[in-house]
C-alpha cells in the first residue's frame, strides 16, 4: 500500500484560512476543514483528523468528536463510489428499501455494504429532501439520482464501475403539469 | 380558496432563469433591500413592524410570526455583534421545498436575509445548509458571489454606512442541526447538542451574541412583503396563516411534486386535483400533512380540512413544513411506523436519556410487533414510552419521535391489534 502524506498544500491552507476568516472563532472552521480533508484523502483517518486539529490549533479530541457526529464524514476507509439510497418515509413507501437490497445484491455487497469489486458501496440514507421524486439516492455526497428504478440502478452501477461522471439531474417545477 | 387554479406563483415564479441575478433584478429583485436601506420611511423598526404585520408564519415547521420573533431582539449595544442564522438544514422527512428555492430563487433568500439583518441591526447572516445539498450550496455560493459583486452585500451597501456580510456553512449529515440551538452549536464547530433554554438565542445565541434563527423559506418571503406591503401578503390564502405555501406532495399519488399555491388549500384538492389522485385508483389510508413528526390523519379525518395551522390543529394535526405524504390502502402501517421510528433512533443526538433510550425502544418494540411476536401489552408499552419522552428533553426531537408513534398506534389501533397476540395474564 502506498504511503499517504498527511499534509495540506499551500492552496488548501489558503482555502482553510478563507473559512476561518468567515467566523469570529477559528473553531467554527472545523467542519469546512474536515470537508477539505475528506475530499483530499477520501476518508477521515485518525491522521487526517489530526492534521485538521493541528492546522486549526484545536484539540484532536474536539475535532474527532465533531467528525464522528456526522454521517457524511467517513470514519473508515470506504470504496470510491457510494450509492446512498433513501429508505425513509416517502421513499420507503415507494420501495426504497427494496431498491437498496437490489443494489447490494447487484454489487455483491459484504456486511458493510462494500461491493465485491471494491469500487462501489451502498447504504441506506435518511431523508434526502427530495420526497416528491422518490425513491432517490445520492452518489458519493454529491449528485442526486431521482425517480429510481432497477434499470436506473443498473445504469448507475455500470457508470460508476467505469468511473464515469453521473450528470446533475435537474427537476423542473411542478405547477405547470396540472391538467384537470 | 376556490380560485386557486388562477394563482400566479410568486415564490417560485414561472420565469426562466430567475436564479440569475440579472433576471431577478429585472423582476424587481433587490428593490426591497434598496428601499429598506436608502428610503427614509424604512428604519429597522418600521421594517420589523411591516414584517410582523404581514404575519409570515415560520415555514420551518413551528409557524411562529417571523416579525414578532424579530422584535424579541434586545436593543442594539454598540460594539456587541449580532447575528442571523438562516436554517437551510431541511431534513424533516417529507419536506422538499428549501432545496427548490436554492435552485430556482436563491436571491430571495439572500435579499430576505440582508433585509432581516438590517431590521435587527445585525452584522452578518450565516446560511446553514445541510451537507447533502452540495450541489445547491454551489448554486447559492454563485448567487451570493453575484450579490457581493453588485455591492448588495458586504461593506457599505448601496453606498450607505451599513455593512452586512452573508456566509454559507455546509452541514455534514445530521437531522438535529435543524433544531435552532443545535444549528448554532454546529456553526460554532462543536458537537451539535441542543442547548437548554433559557437563555434564548436573542439573548445568548451564536458565539454568545444576540441571534435570531429563521428558516430560509421564511426569509425568502420577506422581499415580497417589503415590495408589495403587508396587506397584499395578508390577502393571500388563509386569514390567520397567510401567504404562498410550497406544498411538497409525495407518496402514493399520481403526480408527486412541489406545488406553490396559497395557504389554506383543501387537503383533498391537493391530493385529487393537484397531484392527480391516488395511484391505481386506490383508496387513501392515511395522510401525514406536514413532515414525519406531525400527527398522522386517517382518510376520514382529512375531509374538509385545509392546509393552514388553525384548520389542521382543529383536525388533530399540524401544518409543519407542508410536506405531505399520502399513503394508500395497501400500506402496512406497522412497517411504515417502524421506518419512521428508525429515523428518529438514528437522528437522536444522545444527549438526553428519554430520547436516546426511548427512540431505541420504539424500534425494538415495533420490530417485535412487525415480526409477529408482539402482544397487546406492547401497544400500551409504546404509548407509555411516549409519556416518558414528550416534553422531558432539552429539545423537541423526543416529541417529534413520540408523536408519530402515539398517533399512528392510536389512530390505526385495529391494524396494530390485528398484528399482535392478546396478553394472557395468569390469575392468582
Amino acid at each position: 500500500m502506498e504511503t499517504v502524506q498527511y499534509t495540506f498544500t499551500e492552496a488548501e491552507h489558503a482555502e482553510i484560512r478563507k473559512h476561518v476568516a468567515k467566523y469570529p472563532d477559528r473553531r467554527s472552521a472545523v467542519m469546512p476543514a474536515l470537508w477539505i480533508a475528506q475530499e483530499k484523502f477520501g476518508w477521515l483517518s485518525p491522521e487526517a483528523v489530526k492534521l485538521v486539529a493541528e492546522t486549526l490549533d484545536i484539540p484532536y479530541a474536539h475535532v474527532y468528536g465533531v467528525a464522528s457526529f456526522y454521517t457524511m464524514y467517513f470514519k473508515e476507509r470506504v470504496p470510491k463510489h457510494l450509492i446512498e439510497i433513501c429508505t425513509c418515509f416517502s421513499c420507503g413507501a415507494n420501495g426504497g428499501q427494496e431498491l437498496l437490497d437490489y443494489t447490494k445484491a447487484q454489487i455483491q455487497a459484504d456486511d458493510k455494504g462494500h461491493g465485491k469489486d471494491g469500487k462501489i458501496w451502498a447504504r441506506a440514507a435518511e431523508c434526502l429532501g427530495a420526497c416528491d421524486t422518490g425513491p432517490v439516492c445520492q452518489i458519493t455526497n454529491r449528485h442526486y439520482a431521482h425517480n429510481l428504478t432497477r434499470e436506473k440502478i443498473d445504469s448507475l452501477i455500470s457508470k460508476l464501475s467505469n468511473d464515469e461522471e453521473i450528470p446533475y439531474e435537474q427537476i423542473p417545477l411542478s405547477n405547470p403539469s396540472i391538467t384537470d | 380558496m376556490e380560485n386557486w387554479r388562477d394563482y400566479q406563483r410568486v415564490l417560485l415564479p414561472n420565469i426562466p432563469d430567475f436564479h440569475k441575478i440579472e433576471v431577478y433584478e429585472a423582476h424587481d429583485g433587490y428593490k426591497a433591500l434598496r428601499a429598506a436601506i436608502t428610503e427614509e420611511k424604512w428604519t429597522p423598526k418600521t421594517v420589523v413592524d411591516e414584517v410582523k404585520k404581514a404575519n409570515i408564519r415560520g415555514r420551518g415547521g413551528a409557524g411562529f410570526n417571523a416579525g414578532l420573533k424579530w422584535s424579541f431582539m434586545p436593543p442594539k449595544k454598540e460594539g456587541v455583534p449580532r447575528y442571523l442564522a438562516c436554517n437551510g438544514d431541511e431534513s424533516e422527512p417529507g419536506t422538499c421545498k428549501d432545496r427548490r428555492i436554492f435552485e430556482y430563487n436563491p436571491h430571495a433568500i439572500i435579499e430576505g436575509a440582508i433585509i432581516a439583518c438590517y431590521a435587527m441591526e445585525m452584522d452578518a447572516a450565516y446560511i446553514y445548509i445541510r451537507g447533502e445539498y452540495g450541489d445547491w450550496i454551489d448554486m447559492m455560493q454563485k448567487a451570493l458571489d453575484d450579490t457581493y459583486a453588485k455591492g448588495y452585500a458586504g461593506k457599505n451597501i448601496f453606498g450607505s454606512n451599513i455593512s452586512i456580510d452573508v456566509y454559507l456553512h455546509r452541514g455534514a449529515g445530521a437531522y438535529i442541526c435543524g433544531e435552532e440551538t443545535s444549528l448554532m452549536e454546529s456553526l460554532e464547530g462543536k458537537r451539535p447538542y441542543p442547548r437548554s433554554k433559557p437563555p434564548f438565542p436573542a439573548q445568548f445565541g451564536l458565539w454568545g451574541k444576540p441571534t435570531t434563527i429563521n428558516n430560509v423559506e421564511t426569509l425568502s418571503h420577506v422581499p415580497m412583503v417589503m415590495r408589495n406591503g403587508a396587506d397584499w401578503y395578508l390577502s393571500i390564502g388563509a386569514a390567520t396563516n397567510p401567504g404562498p405555501v410550497l406544498y411538497g406532495i409525495s407518496g402514493h399519488v399520481n403526480r408527486p411534486g412541489l406545488y406553490e399555491y396559497p395557504s389554506g388549500m383543501l387537503i383533498t384538492d391537493l391530493i385529487y386535483k393537484v397531484a392527480g389522485g391516488i395511484r391505481g385508483g386506490k383508496k387513501i389510508k392515511a395522510v401525514v400533512p406536514g413532515g414525519s413528526s406531525v400527527p398522522i390523519l386517517t382518510a376520514e379525518m382529512i375531509e374538509g380540512v385545509k392546509m393552514d395551522a388553525d384548520s389542521l390543529r382543529a383536525a388533530g394535526s399540524m401544518l409543519g413544513t407542508a410536506g405531505m405524504c399520502v399513503l394508500d390502502e395497501d400500506t402496512d402501517m406497522v412497517k411504515f411506523l417502524l421506518r419512521v421510528a428508525k429515523f428518529y433512533d438514528h437522528e437522536s443526538c444522545g444527549q438526553c436519556t428519554p430520547c436516546r433510550e426511548g427512540t431505541g425502544w420504539f424500534v425494538k418494540v415495533l420490530k417485535k410487533i412487525d415480526a409477529g411476536q408482539g402482544t397487546t401489552r406492547d401497544l400500551d408499552l409504546l404509548l407509555e414510552l411516549c409519556d416518558t419522552m414528550e416534553g422531558r428533553t432539552v429539545c423537541a426531537l423526543a416529541d417529534a419521535a413520540a408523536w408519530p408513534v402515539r398517533n399512528t398506534v392510536k389512530r390505526f389501533r385495529a391494524e396494530f391489534e390485528a398484528r399482535v397476540r392478546p396478553e394472557l395474564v395468569a390469575i392468582g
